[in-house]
């Protein structure tokens, strides 16, 4: 049933819990995970009774080691411009290129995290975009105390949909450092200048030369392309359009989308050359 | 939990779920606004520990140990953030809505660099303004005057009354006060388009502890009526009920909770079992008409309901011929004929709907309401409640924005309903999500031109075939048909000329009332088949619109030469804005980036300035004990500056301080009548009738001090000899200092004689406005047995050498009183000239040069004038390129403002606005209204540029990047 309920407060809920430790994660029935709330609390949850706040969990919000650089699902869109990586990480400014490609403003990127901006799996998700594009992993804790990974790419599956089963949470995202180490060219276009994104391209030569196109915002979930090297005009364009499966909602057409995919990529593709 | 506001510690418990913004209001500060509750438009922007945050996001368990900022604790009018004497002193608001929060995120910017504000303040929506004396706010540019100026008030850039209340967050608007009792009500919408409610069942919701009453169709007055509302009740179909059984649009009321708050109210409204019998449905406005399409009121009696041909689903229908269009075009030289297509906007007014209302201590209804139209809202309710209309109170606060959608009754009648059933003070607020789904909108139209002309490019026929789709219920659907073919093409000398058109109802959302009224919607498509006329003619556009438009002496005719009509050239610039924009255009150095393609498109409109038959308003203005000016008017401030204006022609009318003026206004209490402020009459109505008032007060004043002096026995009584005494108000020595700040003006413009008051204006209005000469002063200065003319100064009114001081006369409760009729009407103009480039491969269209010229007749207030030319051009440029509510088979997908584009600071460029040099001879000292007016040409003139750019026509709004590029692909498919 359509109801006309005002937005202000999330009436359904019934409690709030402040999660201090991972015990305090196993969720009741109609318990939901709360990460910065900017877009839980933006549209009416139905069905949900309670929500588990992780902010309360600590979680340190970036960690870098040999390996990579692990980003808490908590860490603020705000925490993670500011963030001064090692001189051999080339990936400041497609963190602050993906930041500013969210639509809402600099007051929500100081409350919005990471790991709730992947996890509302949004086409035009913008923090979709920059970790399925440095093939970073999702690495969730299971309902059994367990914990599983798998890359951010596949992580969304859909519209709204993503491959977190009941119970589990999204703990952090794990960026390996060859891609922290890659070049890398963004490209984003929607239908008013600073407006919700209607495709997001980018592009990343990692230095074994092996070169990664991810188009997101375009597509109902994040699609990648992968080459030895950097392909030709031909080759980028026809693996474009062969993605076959561009989103329609009110930011954008979806054969305007796939023009502008071909269009960003063959950009990146020159900047990138 | 204990946090701090404002310095102050509230010790609080918010309920779970519950965001930080319903919290700071439940304690009191109002100040912060409710604009979308999703983070979207940043009116509800506080800090938190410094930092700005969208309040309606941020969960209220997260407040412990922090301290919260609102606006109100930035600054007081006394002692203002400087940010917030910016924002005055800029003139950064009209309705002032969004400004607690601009303020609030402006004290906070990360940085200060003008360069990267679009991109900082993207999470703040302005509706009104169009940015850019925002933009001035924040870089400290500065555009009004002192609001105590003294002398001639009217012509300078008075800084609105409530400026410093605006900008610390101290104006109240609808719901910005505590109510004791109050209870709330929430509506369970109808899930389906198209129903008829077989049976409810609210025995469960009734049973919910806190739930007072469950409304619905068995509790509705059987009265038919319209939300939508005018001077004559007439003009609207009567086919609204206040609960329908049966239910015609996805949202309709089925059913209403009123409980103690919002939580209970929702949680029972869950508990409400409807048994639905679902009907067929009509969308396609094109098939409504047709035998087998559902008929949405074929149960209405045509006459009873005034509409058309229900059995069609034709509200109204407009079918008239002057000449012979077929002849003439069959004779004409060259002839362009074409479809074009408008979209459903939403008014997006910052706030949104909502009454509170209650019984006050005489069992009387009181309703406080965001409206447009208090006194028309106040004669429905009676009406469709059988209570005497003295049993009923309408008023408004400062209203936050309307464009045409609070020209509708469409919360105070549940209100009503509630208040009656239940005799407690409830209150119905709208959504956002209710703005999108059940609050009216413009009226999407589909509009196909033929036009004629000779060679020399000189119009033979124009013909319009027009269909609008009015949605789910009639109001305004008539109304508004009529009006998009009038000043359309009635701007045009033409011989021949063709309307057909009609409004038909479908199952879609209302459509409604929106600024310019359906003439944005023909004049798109006819001012885009001029253009197409000039290329085909290789003429001009300018050139084109100079050869045919009317000049004054033409009859200004639709399909009917013979009409009467009280509409007059009472000035006419046309031509000057028709000039100046074609200068500026030529003056434009702005490069387009390489590569893209450029072009330049204008478009002109014409507007009648205030509706037909008949819009009255009465005023009375009063010298209070205090000292103080209270001017009464009935029409309602929402941001169309009206306040500023009636307290500046008060000032000059009484040579009095504009800061002595208080407006009191929108409010049945206030005066005994006014029809309401739309149709851009709040100015050339309420205006002069606000204007008469003072001046009759102010021969009150002047007769009552040659009594006094009469009287006097000696100076000795008080009464000083000027210049020697104290030319002061402050008669008392003691304010010696604030006498003289008020003696100097007006001692020098006081250039005496009888014709002061026009001659003061001389400069700028050359016409002596007729209605204006003749006071009650100069009627006593004519008297010859008056041996001393008394002459009312700032200080008091001078009878020969003795200055009366007017707190002499404040306790004899003087009040001057006014009307004004509404009938004759003037005309205004408005021309917009557009350079976009675009970018083929994208289409991607950029505004390089943005310009119109507004013929408002003398200017009362520069600034505000400029602000509403800007905002209306802001609102149209989102409407071409940016806004569409979209409705699929009656379900509207665009429920928000991050999927409904209203412009960002981002999307407006600088508009350059120029005036042209006129006095009209019916307006308040040569005046014309502007408000809805500039919106009108800017649609046309944007698809005209982009046309120009790339070789193909748009026709269809919004002409958004993928529908842009979508063009290119169609003609270099075809090529």
């Amino acid at each position: 049933m359509l109801l006309t309920v005002p937005t202000m407060d999330l009436n359904g809920i019934r409690e709030v819990r402040v999660a201090r430790t991972r015990n305090d994660l196993a969720l009741a029935p109609g318990e939901a995970v709360l990460a910065g709330g900017t877009w839980l609390y933006s549209e009416q949850q139905p069905g949900l009774t309670g929500l588990v706040d992780l902010t309360g969990l600590g979680w340190t919000a970036l960690e870098a080691d040999a390996d990579g650089l692990t980003v808490a699902a908590t860490c603020t869109l705000a925490e993670l411009t500011a963030y001064e990586p090692p001189a051999e990480w080339r990936i400041q400014p497609l963190l602050a290129q993906c930041c500013q490609a969210l639509l809402a403003s600099f007051k929500v990127q100081s409350t919005a995290t990471v790991g709730g901006n992947i996890c509302t799996a949004l086409p035009a998700g913008a923090m979709t975009s920059l970790f399925s594009a440095l093939d970073a992993d999702a690495i969730i804790w299971t309902a059994d105390g367990g914990e599983r990974r798998m890359p951010v790419a596949e992580f969304v599956t859909g519209v709204r949909t993503t491959a977190l089963r009941p119970g589990e949470v999204l703990r952090a995202l794990h960026v390996p450092a060859h891609s922290l180490e890659a070049r890398s060219a963004f490209r984003k276009i929607a239908l008013s200048p600073l407006g919700r994104s209607g495709a997001v391209v980018v592009g990343r030569v990692d230095p074994d030369g092996t070169a990664v196109f991810t188009v997101t915002a375009a597509t109902p979930r994040p699609y990648q392309l992968r080459f030895e090297e950097l392909p030709s005009a031909a080759a980028l364009a026809r693996g474009i359009r062969s993605i076959g499966d561009w989103y329609d909602d009110p930011h954008g057409a979806p054969d305007w989308r796939e023009a502008m995919s071909v269009l960003l990529a063959e950009e990146i593709r020159q900047e990138l050359a | 939990m204990r946090f701090e506001v404002n310095g102050s510690p509230v010790d609080a418990a918010p309920a779970p779920g519950q965001v930080l913004r319903t919290l700071l209001r439940e304690h009191g500060h109002f100040e912060v606004k409710k604009g979308c509750d999703a983070g979207d438009c940043g009116a509800c922007s506080v800090l938190v520990d410094g930092s700005p945050v969208h309040s309606c996001l941020y969960p209220a368990h997260r407040l412990e140990g922090r301290a919260v900022t609102t606006v109100a604790g930035l600054g007081d009018p006394e002692h203002p953030h400087p940010v917030q004497q910016s924002f005055a002193d800029a003139g950064g608001f009209q309705c002032g809505f969004c400004t607690a929060g601009f303020v609030v995120t402006a004290s906070a910017l990360p940085s200060a660099a003008p360069a990267d504000l679009d991109r900082q303040l993207k999470g703040n929506l302005c509706r009104c303004t169009g940015y850019r004396s925002i933009r001035d706010a924040i870089c400290g540019t500065s555009n009004t005057e002192q609001a105590d100026v003294t002398g001639d008030a009217v012509g300078r850039s008075v800084k609105p009354p409530a400026a410093m209340r605006v900008v610390t967050g101290r104006e109240p608007y609808t719901l910005d006060t505590a109510t004791t009792g109050l209870l709330h009500a929430v509506v369970l919408g109808s899930p389906h388009a198209s129903a008829r409610i077989v049976s409810i069942d609210a025995s469960a919701a009734l049973a919910v502890p806190g739930v007072h009453a469950v409304l619905t169709h068995e509790d509705s007055p059987a009265t038919l009526f319209s939300t939508g509302r005018h001077e004559s009740r007439l003009d609207d179909p009567d086919d609204t009920l206040v609960f329908d059984r049966v239910l015609r649009f996805q949202g309709q009321r089925v059913a209403a909770v009123v409980a103690a708050s919002v939580r209970i109210a929702s949680e029972a409204l869950a508990l409400i079992r409807v048994e639905y019998e679902v009907l067929p449905a009509v969308f396609d406005p094109e098939v409504a008409r047709d035998a087998g399409a559902h008929r949405v009121h074929g149960d209405k009696d045509p006459v009873v309901s005034r509409l058309t041909h229900p059995s069609r689903n034709v509200v109204a229908a407009l079918h008239g011929e002057m000449g012979d269009v077929d002849a003439a075009l069959a004779a004409s030289s060259v002839t362009v004929s074409g479809e074009w297509r408008t979209q459903r906007v939403a008014h997006a007014s910052l706030e949104t709907h909502a009454t509170r209302g209650w019984l006050d201590s005489s069992g009387r209804l009181v309703l406080r309401t965001s409206s447009q139209v208090p006194y028309l809202v106040r004669d429905e309710i009676a009406r469709i409640f059988a209570l005497p209309a003295d049993e009923v109170r309408v008023f408004t606060a400062r209203v936050g924005g309307g464009f045409g959608g609070k020209q509708e009754l469409l919360t105070e009648d549940l209100v009503t309903l509630a208040v009656l059933k239940t005799g407690r003070p409830v209150q119905y607020e709208f959504t956002r999500e209710d703005e999108f789904t059940i609050a009216p909108m413009r009226h999407p139209m589909r509009v196909r031109v033929t036009l004629g002309a000779t060679a020399s490019g000189e119009l033979t026929a124009i013909a319009i075939d027009q269909l609008s789709d009015t949605g789910a219920y009639g109001n305004h659907g008539p109304g508004v048909l009529f009006h998009s073919s009038h000043e359309s093409l009635s701007v045009y000398r033409c011989a021949n000329k063709r309307v057909d058109a009609e409004a038909v109802y479908t199952n879609n959302p209302p459509s409604g009332a929106f600024r310019g009224y359906g003439l944005g919607q023909v004049i798109f498509a006819l001012e885009s088949a001029l253009d197409e006329l000039a290329l085909r003619l290789d003429m001009d556009p300018f050139e084109l619109r100079r050869r045919n438009v009317v000049v004054p002496g033409d009859p200004m005719v639709t399909i009917d030469a013979d009409a009467e009509t009280d509409l007059l050239y009472g000035s006419y610039g046309l031509d000057q804005c028709l000039d100046l924009t074609e200068a500026a255009l030529a003056r434009s150095t702005v490069e387009a980036p390489p590569g893209w393609a450029t072009g330049t498109g204008m478009a002109l409109s014409m507007i009648a300035t205030l509706p037909p038959r008949g819009h009255f308003a009465t005023a009375t203005v009063a010298l209070l004990a205090d000292g103080s000016v209270e001017a009464s008017v009935g029409t309602a401030e929402f941001g169309n500056g009206t306040t500023t204006v009636h307290a500046q022609l008060v000032a000059t009318a009484l040579r009095l301080p504009v800061s002595r003026v208080r407006v009191r206004q929108s409010d049945t209490d206030a005066v005994r009548y006014d029809t309401g402020a739309f149709g851009s009459a709040g100015v050339v109505v309420a205006g002069k009738a606000l204007y008469e008032a003072a001046v009759s007060l102010r021969s009150q004043l002047e007769a009552a001090a040659v009594e006094v002096v009469g009287a006097a026995a000696s100076p000795a009584d008080g009464l000083a000899h000027h210049p020697a005494g104290a030319p002061a108000w402050h008669a008392a020595p003691d304010s010696a200092e604030g006498s003289a700040r008020h003696s100097a003006g007006p001692a020098a413009s006081s250039a005496g004689g009888s014709g002061r008051h026009a001659a003061g204006r001389a400069a700028a209005a050359p016409v002596a406005p007729p209605w204006s000469a003749h006071s009650g002063r100069h009627a006593a200065q004519d008297d010859p047995e008056s041996s001393v003319a008394p002459v009312l100064t700032d200080a008091g009114v001078l009878v020969g050498e003795r200055l009366v001081p007017l707190a002499k006369l404040a306790g004899l409760g003087l009040v001057g009183h006014g009307s004004n009729d509404g009938t004759p009407r003037s005309v205004a103009f408005n021309v917009h000239g557009f350079k976009v480039a675009v970018n083929e491969a994208t289409g991607e269209v950029r505004i390089l040069q943005s310009v119109q010229s507004a013929d408002a007749g003398y200017v009362l207030n520069p600034e505000q004038l400029r602000g509403q030319v800007e905002g209306g051009t802001a609102q149209a440029i989102g409407t071409a390129m940016l806004e569409e509510v979209r409705v699929e088979d009656g379900h509207v997908t665009t429920r928000a403002f991050r999927n409904y584009r209203v412009p960002q600071m981002a999307d407006i460029p600088v508009t350059e606005v120029y005036f042209a040099d006129t006095a009209d001879e019916l307006g308040p000292f040569g005046a014309k209204s502007m408000s809805e007016a500039p919106y009108n040409p800017v649609a046309p003139a944007l698809a005209n540029a982009i046309r120009r750019a790339i070789g193909v026509r748009p026709r269809a709004l919004p002409m958004t990047r993928d529908r842009v590029w979508r063009l290119v692909q169609g003609r270099d498919g075809a090529a």
